[in-house]
């Protein structure tokens, strides 16, 4: 399978005590608490770290976007895909994604990945995703017209790679009289095209339409959760009258790796509790605005709301299967073992989370890229028969 | 007073109305709470008035139109209802975003409305002055900032969607609510533009504690209105209308009888 560190870029200078009262990290969280000249350092730092996975051997490296948070220091993720596009030579360059309902032109997000696309000779993975609901906050965008942007953002960037120009395309939210694409994407039709989600019916339903085939990426979730929705993709795939390849399937999981299993929970504990219950927390009415889902699902939301907003300790979260944490055997096992179980062709390893040193950080890919990634990177599955691929 | 419920179709929508009471008609346009029951205010409008209660549409009991998408769609959806009702001249009270409603209709045909009774209206923007951010409260935090006066909080509270279909349909209003109103928020940029042409006789009821809208909105608005008033009501919040419904209906009942 591939295997791809992704990085979130925590903040991790946040003063954790000094910010205990503040509900969220999200969008209100007074930015007086970042301080550029740690900020500085950490990019460095966190750039340094998805290089050295290319030395390490994985087949890809991986940013995300989110706005106005501790949580993640990436508004613009194609500034970092830039920043990795000429220090690395190999690696696949995973950005999941753009949040396209969130630019006012989706032609630049079309532009700037091809221009992407063609400085690393094809090494783009394009991804794509609606921004979260915290987000229709802080730009103050309307959340119930969020699905119908991202659709129609998607349909014009697509065509503007795979129809020569100039074409036109006329929408609802998007008008161009002229498409004409310079320069036109480097991997012919175009970059591969992936959806990170949570889960929402609406995008397995989109993601795995017979036009698109679109690798699903599950975030951060519990692995039976995860399950679910492989499950759910694979199912709305076989009604579509296809049967979806392993490739089309993809989990981001935190993981650590130490010499021992109670080292590795002991060095990981703070750091990824700060990750799951600091940095990840936000009240549910800033989650989930109005129309940002369907109705129904967000009542399933609401009816599962306590348990949303629960901490967690690092054990509750490794026995949930939200981070594979362990000595390399225990770590190899769970992955096997999680592979069997839904036989996902892309792990996305989140090998750094919240709080975690740069030397913790180092010796965790070291680890994983030593003991457990030649071994997962083996793992494969046969591709359904060739009548049913794109 | 027995209100009597219809519903009536116009544009492919389907909306529920109350009515009820003799006299100068009056069109209540509720704001983004809807209005799924009839409150003791409208009872004793109805007792002066020919008083008339819809549920707007994509709002309660009333269909929720693909065309939907912002309050002058919903301007121009009203004006032919009343074209449907054969009602030419009447009043109207609008509270919030009914009363910013009641502003999009009246500057499209100022003709067909004898007065404006605008509660702590949406519609417009102070420079500066935002307006409480609805969507970001939980339902705890939107009732004590809909109120002066916290007991009557506590009763909205206790009073939480009991039912299934009381749930949805608070779902659905605050879906509508925010397809309308998210996106300028509460506001329509163009509306001051034309704010000249509103030259009928306007009230305008505001809670001097408002933390939706903000009373300094309420000043701003009157100083753009040509033959405006503007009545503040003390120790009270966004809906005067419930927080004091006796002098909220003596004040609109001596207005309307005087512009009639």
């Amino acid at each position: 399978m591939n295997v791809i560190l992704f990085h979130l870029m925590a903040y991790a200078d946040l003063d954790f005590e000094a910010t205990k009262d503040h509900e969220t990290v999200w969008m209100k969280l007074p930015n007086k608490f970042y301080d550029p000249v740690k900020g500085h350092k950490l990019y460095n730092r966190y750039l340094d770290e998805l290089e050295y996975a290319e030395a390490l051997g994985f087949d890809g490296v991986a940013v995300n976007e989110h706005h106005q948070t501790a949580y993640g220091l990436m508004p613009s993720p194609i500034v970092m895909a830039s920043a990795l596009a000429r220090r690395t030579k190999r690696v696949k360059i995973a950005i999941l994604g753009s949040a396209l309902p969130l630019r006012e032109h989706p032609m630049t997000v079309a532009e700037e990945y091809a221009m992407l696309d063609v400085i690393t000779g094809g090494r783009l993975i394009a991804g794509f995703v609606r921004g979260i609901g915290a987000e229709y906050h802080t730009f103050g965008l309307n959340p119930t017209i969020s699905h119908e942007r991202f659709h129609e953002a998607h349909d014009l960037i697509v065509q503007a790679w795979t129809q020569l120009g100039p074409t036109s395309f006329s929408g609802r939210h998007y008008n161009v009289d002229y498409v004409n694409l310079w320069p036109r994407p480097f991997q012919n039709p175009h970059p591969p095209i992936w959806v990170p989600s949570q889960g929402s019916k609406e995008t397995i339903d989109w993601a795995a339409h017979p036009d698109h085939r679109y690798t699903y990426l599950q975030t951060f979730s519990p692995a039976k959760t995860v399950e679910k929705y492989l499950q759910s993709y694979r199912d709305t795939a076989e009604q579509f009258g296809y049967e979806a390849a392993d490739s089309q399937l993809g989990w981001a999981v935190p993981i650590y790796v130490a010499d021992t299993d109670v080292q590795a929970i002991s060095e990981a504990r703070e750091p990824f509790e700060l990750f799951r219950n600091r940095l990840l927390k936000m009240p549910f009415e800033m989650l989930l605005p109005p129309g940002y889902t369907s109705r129904d699902s967000l009542k399933r939301m609401m009816a599962a709301k306590a348990t949303l907003s629960q901490s967690l300790t690092i054990e509750t979260a490794m026995d949930m299967g939200m981070i594979v944490c362990g000595s390399p055997a225990t770590v190899r096992q769970r992955l096997q073992a999680h592979w069997n179980d839904m036989h996902f062709d892309n792990l996305l390893t989140m090998l750094h989370f919240g709080t975690l040193s740069e030397a913790l950080t180092r010796r965790n890919m070291e680890l994983f890229g030593t003991e457990v990634l030649p071994h997962i990177q083996a793992l494969k599955r046969p591709a359904p028969a060739a009548t049913t691929s794109n | 007073m027995a209100f009597e419920e219809s519903f009536v179709t116009v544009d492919g929508c389907r909306t529920r109305m109350r009515r009820a009471g003799t006299g100068p008609t009056v069109l209540y346009l509720h704001g983004a709470n809807g209005a799924p029951a009839i409150q003791p205010f409208m009872q004793e409008l109805a007792k002066d008035f020919d008083l008339l209660v819809p549920e707007h549409p994509g709002f309660g009991l009333s269909d929720e139109p693909e065309w939907l998408e912002n309050m002058q769609d919903l301007a121009y959806f009203y004006l032919d209802l009343l074209d449907d009702l054969g009602l030419e001249s009447l009043h109207v009270v609008g509270s919030s975003m009914g009363g910013w409603l009641a502003m999009e209709m009246a500057v499209r045909e100022p003709r067909r409305f004898k007065s404006l009774t605008l509660v702590g209206t949406a519609g417009v923007r102070a420079p500066g002055v935002l307006p409480g951010d609805i969507f970001l409260w939980d339902a705890e935090t939107a009732a004590r900032n809909t109120f002066f006066n916290q007991e009557i909080a506590r009763q909205v509270l206790a009073m939480a969607p009991a039912t299934e279909a009381e749930q949805d349909a608070a779902l659905k209003n605050r879906h509508t609510v925010a397809r309308l109103a998210w996106q300028p928020r509460l506001y329509d940029p163009d509306l001051p533009k034309w704010l000249h042409r509103l030259a009928m006789p306007i009230k305008l009821i505001w809670g001097d504690h408002d933390k939706i809208m903000p009373l300094a909105t309420g000043k701003a608005l009157q100083s753009r209105l040509p033959n405006a008033r503007l009545e503040v009501v003390k120790e009270c919040g966004h809906l005067p209308q419930v927080e004091f419904p006796g002098e909220f209906c003596a004040s609109v009942k001596k207005f309307i009888e005087k512009v009639n």
